[in-house]
């Protein structure tokens, strides 16, 4: 099977979109940062709508 | 960095008593820099190359050791060329473009900083600031229009409309001197911001880090080695960087709760480092523990006090910004001033070094604090998502492009209105508002030259031969032909410049681009010029 789930940097200042997840969880706990992680995760995967790269993406998350 | 240092003497100057001293009345002096490190050195220098008379003072009488700015930019070292110590201070120092970042003991991503062949300066030197100061101090000596006053201290400024009145104190007591103009150039601590009651805005950073630059005969390779999470420093950071003459600079991350003066004693950095190094033997050359700052004046023009460096803007180590964005701080203001000073330009001209240079400073801060937020996270929350991004690093792209220790300087794209927008779409790697890029070129005769070797001290027209009887620039234009005055054989410069037949750049003093055209076209040269002269800003 043909891997769908693109890995190749797309954001063209990947050091802004760094400073938006972390600025996301400034002040936060661990708990709620983990929270926030999950909606975000739930949020992301339903824009990205494709079971596929979700379970592709799922594997790398897993993987150590 | 706010820690006490032992610095021994590397060079003493001697206090000499200036006929200024000795004077009946108050002497007026066009420019003086407080100051004698490496900016105030880089502005006394190029305001004198430019004609202007400079009196440097500085309340040292030497050049202390600490290494402090190890690292200097490609940009640096094309100003120093101009100034007259590039050469020399390449020579001198460590060249290097490799940098690896490790998680543990794993390599996760290394980067190459070479941004284009044929340049004549590289991306990168080492070397120790003090090398970098007796050079300009060398340089300074030479020119009859720097009078450089060592023991000299700033004890008062009085702003007036026209001039600043100083007052300085030596070891023969304190003189009163009067400046058309007063650059501070003072650091960090700057004095002359303390007597005017100005504060900075910005955040001070709760890490403390070590700064340990050792003596050690080790073959290792010329590259900057950055560690999250190493073995030998559990939880922390590392960095570890070359230097000359066998000295390494080793910055290690203690977090918010380190003890400053405990972390500083010698036996207990050596046993630091002792786990880093293994057995390898080494001396400790200095030592010092800060933290660090982003932080900024609101404005870096006061009157007619000019503030450049770290006296009007700070940034962590990162990214070697520091001395860095001082010296191209140095040089917005020379080109300007000396303008201004021999009636070429209005006052409004220096205005402009304000509102380039915040915009250098932003973007310097700017980079500096996302470094810092990635280096020392604030929180456990934090801390979780770097480490997620350092994990998916060895098997994901954008996690490696994500990863920040340090985005290391490079030359400011100044968005500024001395520009000419564009009329037309040009390609390549110049950039409107940049420094020209570098290029190897040659001579009419055959021989080797580059092209930033050839642009003089005022403003430079670079013209594209296209066959049409050559035109003559505009007043106060020097013009440089490509295909006559100098050969660009394999069209690299015009690849950079996306330069077609008849294509014309204007470049500033500074040797930043404002303006280009498809065409020669005389009238628009010189309309493009009184606006780099900052003719259209009267009406502001």
């Amino acid at each position: 099977m043909m891997a769908k789930l693109i890995t190749a940097s797309q954001f063209s200042d990947p050091d802004a979109a760094y400073v938006a997840l972390v600025e996301a969880r400034r002040h936060l706990s661990e708990a709620e940062a983990a929270a926030l992680d999950t909606r975000l995760a739930l949020i992301l995967a339903n824009h990205i709508g494709d079971i596929e790269v979700l379970k592709e993406a799922i594997a790398l998350a897993k993987t150590k | 960095m706010n820690a006490p240092t032992d610095r021994k003497i590397v060079h003493r100057y001697a206090y000499r008593r200036s006929p200024d001293q000795d004077a009946r009345g108050v002497v007026r002096r066009p420019v003086v820099v407080v100051g004698a490190g490496p900016v105030g050195l880089a502005a006394s220098i190029d305001l004198a190359l430019r004609g202007v008379a400079v009196v440097l003072i500085d309340d040292a009488d030497r050049i202390g050791e600490g290494s402090r700015g190890i690292c200097w930019s490609k940009r640096t070292l094309e100003i120093c060329d101009r100034l007259g110590v590039g050469e020399k201070l390449v020579a001198q120092g460590v060249t290097w473009k490799l940098g690896k970042v490790f998680h543990g003991d794993d390599l996760v991503f290394a980067f190459d900083l070479l941004p284009e062949d044929g340049h004549k300066m590289p991306a990168f030197i080492n070397l120790q600031q003090y090398v970098v100061e007796k050079a300009l101090v060398d340089r300074a000596d030479e020119l009859d229009l720097v009078d450089l006053r060592w023991k000299n201290r700033l004890i008062a400024v009085e702003p007036h409309n026209a001039h600043v009145l100083l007052t300085i104190d030596t070891p023969d007591g304190p003189y009163k001197l009067e400046a058309d103009w007063l650059i501070a150039a003072d650091g960090a601590r700057s004095s002359t911001r303390d007597l005017l009651g100005l504060e900075f805005s910005g955040v001070t950073f709760e890490d403390k880090f070590l700064i340990a630059d050792i003596r050690m005969a080790a073959d290792l390779p010329t590259e900057r080695r950055f560690w999250f999470d190493p073995p030998f420093h559990a939880g922390q950071s590392a960095l570890m960087h070359r230097q000359p003459d066998n000295i390494w600079r080793i910055d290690l991350q203690l977090g918010p709760d380190a003890d400053a003066m405990e972390e500083q004693k010698p036996e207990r950095v050596s046993a630091r480092l002792r786990r880093m190094l293994g057995e390898r033997p080494f001396e400790l050359e200095w030592i010092s523990v800060y933290r660090f700052n982003c932080r900024r004046l609101d404005r870096f023009l006061h009157g007619r006090v000019v503030f450049v460096g770290d006296a009007a803007h700070q940034v962590s180590p990162f990214g070697a910004r520091g001395a860095n964005s001082g010296i191209q701080d140095a040089e917005n203001l020379a080109w300007k001033l000396a303008a201004v000073l021999k009636g070429e330009a209005g006052e409004s001209l220096i205005g402009t070094y304000d509102t380039e240079r915040i915009q250098a400073a932003d973007e310097n801060i700017a980079h500096s604090t996302r470094s810092t937020d990635f280096i020392a996270p604030h929180s456990a929350a934090e801390r979780a998502l770097r480490n997620a991004v350092l994990g998916l690093a060895p098997t994901a792209d954008f996690a490696r492009r994500m990863i920040n220790s340090g985005r290391l300087s490079i030359a400011t794209v100044y968005e500024s209105p001395l520009s000419t927008p564009d009329e037309s779409p040009f390609g390549g790697s110049a950039r409107l508002g940049a420094p020209l890029p570098d290029c190897r070129i040659r001579n009419g005769d055959g021989s080797e030259t580059y092209v930033l070797e050839n642009i003089g001290d005022g403003f430079t027209l670079l013209t594209f031969k296209n066959g049409a009887p050559p035109q003559a620039a505009p007043e106060g234009v020097c013009r440089l032909r490509i295909g006559d005055d100098l050969i660009d054989p394999d069209g690299l410069l015009a690849r950079r410049l996306d330069a077609t037949p008849g294509a014309a750049y204007l470049l500033r003093p500074d040797l930043h681009l404002c303006a280009r055209w498809r065409s020669f076209d005389r009238g628009k040269i010189a309309a493009a010029r009184d606006r780099a002269k900052g003719r259209a800003l009267g009406k502001i």
